[in-house]
């Protein structure tokens, strides 16, 4: 059988268990993949013989008919996963040979579920950005191309993008703080939920702002984001904000039927200077959620267009403090000292030596909004319109709505290096209708939807009540089914 | 519109501990300026009694016995460091 990386989850699941493929030709036909596709830059650390050797193990238990869910599946691991032995930076120069000692819940979760992992991936450093250009690896590129530019997949987790799309693996981890499943979901026709904060556990992974992470699927369909989801979800005694809830069959929960949901349209997305196209296939994706049964109504999110500023006092302030620990002492790089340094100098020539531009800028950001005088002119104004944000979306669902749809971002996938000379604030806006989600703690999903002119890919979110992933899977796979998205970017690389 | 001058971008790089050039600073307190004019839409909003969100769940956190539960890896959690020495994260000297 040929293409075999090319496979859903699902299908090559079937297949294994059907005794028709081995997890061994799985991982190979990926491990070729990933060495003809060097210039994607997506899979940053390749580890061949550790899948290999897990490919081997899964064929083991599938032949004693002892398979867990994602037995021998081959996948990405998002380079902010903390993964024991195997080089884990964060895209970051100051993680520079840092091998843990430990595994993070999530990926030891789909290690145990019997996923093979095949390497990292690319990411924006400390996963602050929108186009993989803070890397210390380098760009990530998107395999979908419509000249000769080079075209960014998305940030942060624009490498988990990129591989997926391309057919490197056949899933993806991913984490999003502002939209960083979602937005490279988008540009590169895959995708990509965000579950409802407290889903999985952040232990193990590298910590950008704590109160938004999170982890999530990157997938070349809604019935693989179901079948991984689960496998990542849980309750973890090291994560003290991880819920101790069930996790539901998500997969089983895609039934195809929505009749009788309510869909809101929220009036405050449509914003001004919004691409026409964009605009037009959101009006698609009600028509399509109408077709299939659901009603359609506008609703009011007032306090939407304060979620980036909230956003971007929030998160870096969050970040300065966890990104603290990052000092030359207890692992990473330190900076080589001249003659009479102290302590200090160790600090901040290492700190200057380690962090990129926008991890500097974040960073310095976080600590002027938490510096005294300025806490509550800033900080706490900000967490005062984040519980605006989160009522405003209480106040939809308790008005019988049950998902909420709207673009995912606002363009296709731009030129790697168009941005180098606008204000950081420009890139701030790609997370413009991903980021209220982080900050009300709900779970999203990015589902392709249609091509623009260009022939680039878009794609459309909808956001789901609380803890409940499963009923806006089940919405989403309508939307998919709907759409019927099935373009693939022509091989390039 | 809020202005980061020269003294305060000095002054929140030494606060980050973070090196910056002299050079440098005219340019990071311009930016600096820039992202924080962009914050400052949020005074738009009437905030009063609102108050600020400090858990996104409403959940209760689990409570353990206060016991040990991890241990002995020493030389696990050295393994990493850019300088150990006889068990222990090396400094450059910190008192005179």
């Amino acid at each position: 059988m040929s293409d075999l990386n090319k496979l859903t989850l699902a299908e090559a699941r079937d297949l294994l268990r059907a005794g028709d493929v081995t997890s061994v030709a799985l991982t190979e036909a990926c491990l070729t993949a990933i060495e003809g596709a060097g210039a994607l830059n997506a899979f940053v650390h390749k580890t061949p013989e550790l899948a290999l050797e897990r490919a081997k193990a899964a064929d083991a238990l599938l032949a004693a008919g002892e398979a867990p869910a994602m037995c021998g599946l081959p996948i990405g691991i998002k380079d902010l996963f903390c993964t024991e032995g195997v080089p884990s930076q964060a895209a970051s120069r100051i993680l520079q040979g840092f091998k843990p000692e430990y595994e993070s819940t999530v990926s030891a979760k789909l290690r145990d579920a019997g996923a093979v992992m095949l390497g990292k991936l690319n990411m924006d450093e400390f996963a602050m950005g929108s186009s993989n250009e803070s890397s210390v690896y380098g760009n990530a590129v998107n395999p979908w191309k419509v000249d000769a530019r080079d075209l960014t997949p998305g940030g942060s987790s624009g490498g988990s993008a990129a591989a997926v799309a391309a057919d490197l693996c056949l899933a993806a981890t991913g984490t999003d703080t502002g939209g960083s499943i979602r937005q490279p979901a988008a540009f590169t026709g895959t995708v990509g939920i965000k579950p409802t904060y407290g889903r999985c556990s952040r232990w193990g992974i590298v910590a950008f702002a704590s109160s938004l992470d999170q982890a999530g699927p990157m997938t070349k369909t809604v019935r693989d984001a179901a079948i991984m989801l689960e496998a990542m979800c849980g309750h973890d005694a090291k994560d003290s904000t991880s819920a101790d809830l069930p996790v539901p069959n998500f997969e089983a929960m895609l039934t195809g039927d929505i009749r009788g949901k309510t869909i809101g349209i929220p009036r405050e997305y449509r914003m001004e200077g919004m691409p026409e196209e964009i605009g037009a296939l959101w009006d698609k994706g009600a028509d399509m959620l109408r077709d299939a049964g659901a009603k359609i109504v506008e609703i009011s999110l007032p306090h939407a267009k304060y979620a980036l500023p909230a956003y971007y006092v929030i998160a870096p302030a969050e970040a300065s403090s966890n990104l603290a620990r990052y000092d030359g002492v207890r692992y990473g790089h330190r900076a080589t000292l001249a003659a009479g340094d102290g302590i200090t100098e160790m600090y901040e020539k290492t700190r200057a030596e380690g962090f990129g531009p926008e991890v500097q800028r974040r960073v310095m950001i976080g600590t002027y909004v938490l510096s005294a005088g300025f806490y509550d002119a800033y900080y706490n104004r900000a967490r005062k319109v984040r519980t605006l944000i989160k009522r405003d979306f209480e106040l939809a669902f308790a008005d019988g709505v049950d998902a909420i749809l709207t673009p995912a971002t606002p363009s296709a996938a731009f030129g790697l290096g168009e941005m180098a000379d606008a204000d950081p604030v420009q890139m701030y806006l790609n997370d413009v209708f991903t980021v209220t989600v982080n900050l009300a703690g709900l779970p999203g999903i990015s589902v392709p939807a249609g091509l623009d002119s260009q022939g680039l890919p878009l794609g459309l979110q909808l956001i789901g009540r609380p803890w409940e992933e499963g009923e806006l899977l089940k919405t989403a796979h309508v939307l998919e089914t709907a759409a019927g998205f099935v373009a693939k970017p022509g091989k390039w690389w | 519109m809020s202005e980061i001058n020269l003294e305060t971008a000095r002054k929140v790089a030494k606060l980050s501990r973070i090196a910056v050039d002299e050079a440098d600073l005219p340019e990071l307190a311009q930016s600096l300026s820039n992202i924080l004019t962009f914050m400052e839409e949020l005074n738009e909003v009437d905030v009063e009694g609102v108050e600020p969100m400090t858990s996104v769940t409403p959940m209760r956190l689990k409570r353990r016995v206060d016991g040990v539960t991890d241990g002995d890896m020493q030389a696990r959690i050295l393994s990493n460091a850019p300088d150990a020495r006889e068990g222990f994260f090396a400094v450059p000297k910190v008192v005179e």
